[in-house]
């Protein structure tokens, strides 16, 4: 987009006022304003959460900007106003703003923790998977299951990104938050992610999910999510904490199927995997979710070491 | 009785103040220090500055224009040890310097010299940080907050990144053992504790907390040191080291730190709204109770900043409920500076308006700090642009605004002239306006889920990220009117007389514009001091 075209619609913004935003669609990047709702019962009661505390942060900031602007319009010199400067203590009001802060907070905290014990319940989960951030991309283990795979940021997005690539990132599909092979799941399922680093902190952030949770060397974090019955689809996501020079090029793909495509992949997937590492066999790597066949191959090379020591989190 | 005094003060003037570069290299004087303090504050402010700018103008467009990401990453690296250590700490040390001899009655800081060590290791510790940009790696790149593994991939730079962080705490502690030695024995007869200005009150507190947490960051980044190059394993997983341990202890020095960056300002702040309020300020002891209660809260809440790295269920809940609490004094301090201006004679010069605009834009850095206190909705917040914009709305509307305003409030003090209000004014209105142009989308950013520390970004962020980077730019420039206006006013002005401003009370107001070489050589009379704090 050219910086006037930018600028035009900048001045359209403050012509037209915010209403107008929503007019816009779900694609344009100015309505992008807001915690997305998610897919999952937890992502919802986050953004529920989300909104309890803006709203309460919006009516004490009128309350007390209120205050504040009436005083600035009331109690101007050039108006010739008069201070009072016997008004500099009171008792009652003073007890009053203390009080009722605490209530708002108590009423704020009993939700708050309430999901907070929910999401750290991770017990009987359906589907395990070890999930190892490295320098840079996310590996993918379906424990117990025999699968598993590299997930990188994809080739159209990795040659666009180079400094001064001549590539326009808007030509890209999904620049930069799209992967060679993204991590497959079904849906109506507790799906428990085992999560560490095999290098440096990296930290697995899927926001529809409600999900995000550091990849620390030595520890291994417990998350889980379980998105809702009959949703399928692609959810997209990136590392969240810092984690070198390709912090920002190494996004997450979460593909949601139904239960019968997943077991049916999942079975394919293993099968395929261990006729690959069965001796004789040409390709190191079976036909995983969305490869191109070229790029199937790569990801082995840059494999990174597994995490040296695993120290069971608490949580 | 004067005579004599008045001899002796005129006999130090000219006799024993060295003159030349002297004057600043052997300066044991509390303002010389103090404007140097200052000086190079704005000079790390516009280094840190320059980073900041090149940051924006690589995240103007997606797609990597500019910089290589390592080159970004150390950009923003350098940028928040930058801004925190060369400019907000140093421009508080320095306004600390200038202000509490005068706001107590004292002739000058209690320990010159060491007034002198601690400013003049603060340039060799910065010709370390910033000559890092020119070593083979490059600067440090691992973030500000310097989290092994990562930290440890640093090159060459790393040496210098740990010394000169260990030359910033000795400062910071030298520092911060001269205000406290200066408030506790320095105070005129008759200046009780409950009778100091809210300045002298809220650096007292913070130079205790510098004295708890500095040497906690010494001790941490000596480790680091020793992982890197004596073969411990402190925080390497695979030699039975922690890398969350890190994170601990690095908070443990980081929140109080927060606060050592926000406390100052409350105390300026709380100087201000009164002056231009024509009000003595409400709840004096209530301000008093509330700075102590923060700075105390500052050491139980530290975990806030690590929910996502997977603690005990007992352990989130604990910081979730610390953190909170932490509303309820700041709420006070809120309340108590809207209840000064209620029913006052309001007028709006410079360091008001700057204090205004702090009122309401550190208010919105609270509101966000109450929503990322939410454990649940911090999973989501955490490690994005929305964390991003709070600490920005607290840190650069919060004590840079704070700072901008004191040095508007004393600059007549210091100078003896008055600034040019005209000027001092559209410097505001250009801040104010820009920085919330800045700041404000990064929410939007951070909601939508852009993570920070990243030189690049899926194309649906653009719009934002391009509003963000125009007020960036508006930002940066609109600045450099401030060097001007300072400048011109230490050439010239119109006098300020002692009492810059008519609503001003306060010591340092009972001193000529500029003061004498020792400030109070004679401690003010009781009358003088009641007059001053008049609440």
């Amino acid at each position: 987009m050219t910086i006037r075209k930018t600028l035009a619609r900048l001045a359209l913004a403050a012509a037209a006022g915010a209403l107008t935003l929503p007019a816009w669609g779900e694609e344009s990047g100015w309505a992008q304003l807001n915690m997305p709702q998610g897919v999952t019962d937890i992502s919802r009661k986050i953004y529920a959460l989300h909104m309890e505390i803006f709203w309460v942060c919006v009516v004490i900031g009128v309350v007390v900007f209120g205050a504040m602007i009436w005083s600035m319009i009331a109690f101007r010199k050039s108006k010739g106003a008069v201070a009072d400067t016997t008004l500099v203590h009171n008792t009652q009001v003073e007890v009053v703003w203390t009080v009722i802060p605490v209530i708002i907070l108590v009423a704020m905290a009993v939700p708050a923790a309430r999901t907070l014990i929910e999401i750290e319940d991770t017990t009987r989960t359906g589907l395990n998977i070890k999930v190892t951030g490295f320098q840079w991309g996310w590996e993918y283990d379906y424990l117990d299951q025999g699968v598993t795979y590299f997930s990188h940021l994809d080739r159209a997005s990795d040659a666009a990104r180079e400094l001064g690539s001549g590539v326009d990132p808007t030509t890209v599909p999904h620049y930069l938050l799209n992967v060679d092979h993204p991590l497959v799941v079904p849906n109506g399922v507790k799906v428990r992610l085992l999560i560490t680093g095999a290098d440096v902190i990296h930290s697995w952030w899927v926001k529809d999910l409600g999900v995000k949770k550091d990849a620390i060397p030595g520890f291994i974090n417990e998350a889980w999510f379980k998105v809702d019955d009959g949703w399928t689809g692609l959810l997209r996501g990136n590392c969240a904490e810092l984690c070198g020079r390709d912090h920002g090029f190494m996004p997450i793909v979460v593909d949601v199927r139904s239960r019968a495509d997943f077991d049916t992949w999942l079975k394919n997937t293993a099968a395929e995997q261990k006729q690959a590492a069965s001796p004789g066999a040409s390709a190191p790597t079976g036909p995983l979710p969305n490869a191109t066949a070229p790029a199937a191959a790569a990801p082995a090379t840059r494999a990174p070491a597994t995490a040296t020591a695993t120290v069971a989190a608490a949580g | 009785m004067a005579e004599p005094h008045a001899h002796a003060a005129a006999h130090d003037d000219h006799d024993h103040k060295p003159h030349g570069w002297r004057r600043w290299v052997f300066a044991t004087n509390h303002k010389d220090i103090g404007t140097m303090y200052l000086v190079l504050s704005c000079t790390m402010f516009f280094i840190g500055g320059i980073a900041a700018e090149c940051i924006r103008l690589e995240l103007f467009r997606p797609g990597l224009q500019f910089f290589d990401p390592q080159f970004f990453n150390s950009l923003t690296t350098m940028h928040g040890l930058i801004m925190i250590f060369g400019a907000i700490m140093p421009a508080f040390v320095g306004l600390a310097n200038w202000m509490v001899p005068m706001q107590v009655g004292a002739p000058d800081m209690a320990l010159p010299r060491l007034n002198n060590f601690s400013f003049w290791i603060l340039p060799f510790a910065f010709t370390l940080l910033i000559g890092s940009f020119f070593v083979p790696g490059g600067a440090p790149a691992g973030g500000w907050t310097m989290y092994p593994p990562l930290i440890l991939q640093t090159g060459a730079a790393f040496p210098m990144l740990i010394f000169s962080v260990h030359l910033m705490g000795m400062s910071s502690i030298l520092g911060a053992i001269n205000v406290i030695v200066t408030i506790m024995n320095m105070r005129a007869p008759g200046m009780t504790l409950l009778r100091m200005p809210l300045f002298v009150w809220s650096w007292l507190i913070t130079a205790y907390l510098l004295i708890a947490v500095m040497p906690v960051l010494a001790g941490a980044v000596t480790m680091l040191l020793t992982d890197h190059f004596f073969g411990t394993t402190f925080f390497t997983a695979a030699g039975g080291g922690d890398p969350v341990m890190f994170q601990h202890i690095f908070w443990f020095f980081g929140h109080p730190e927060v606060y050592i960056m926000i406390l100052p300002a409350f105390g300026i702040i709380s100087e201000i709204i009164p002056t231009f309020s024509r009000k003595p300020l409400f709840g004096y002891e209530a301000m008093v109770y509330a700075v102590a209660s923060i700075a105390f809260l500052s050491f139980i809440v530290w975990a806030h900043h690590m929910f996502t790295v997977g603690m005990p269920l007992a352990a989130q809940l604990f910081f979730m409920l610390s953190t909170m609490l932490i509303a309820i004094p700041t709420g006070v301090k809120v309340f108590n500076w809207t209840a000064t201006m209620w029913k006052g004679s309001l007028s709006f010069e410079p360091p008001m308006l700057f204090a205004l605009a702090f009122l309401f834009l550190f208010s919105i850095g609270g509101f966000s700090g109450l929503m990322l206190a939410m454990v649940p909705a911090d999973y989501q917040y955490q490690d994005t642009y929305f964390v991003f914009a709070h600490f920005h709305y607290v840190l650069v509307t919060g004590a840079l605004f704070s700072i901008i305003a004191a040095v508007y409030y004393w600059l007549p003090k210091w100078t003896g002239h008055m600034y040019d209000m005209k000027l001092g004014t559209w410097h505001f209105w250009l801040s104010a306006i820009f920085v919330n142009v800045l700041f404000f989308p990064q929410h939007f950013l951070g909601l939508a889920g852009m993570p920070r520390r990243i030189p690049d970004y899926a194309v649906q962020f653009t719009d934002w990220n391009m509003v963000s980077s125009i007020g960036a730019f508006g930002f940066g420039l609109s600045q450099l009117l401030f060097p001007y206006l300072i400048i011109k006013c230490i050439r010239a002005g119109r006098a300020a007389g002692n009492r810059a401003w008519e609503g001003a009370h306060g010591l340092e107001w009972e001193l000529p514009s500029p003061p004498p070489f020792h400030s109070w050589t004679t401690p003010p009379s009781d009358a003088v001091i009641a007059r001053g704090a008049a609440h």
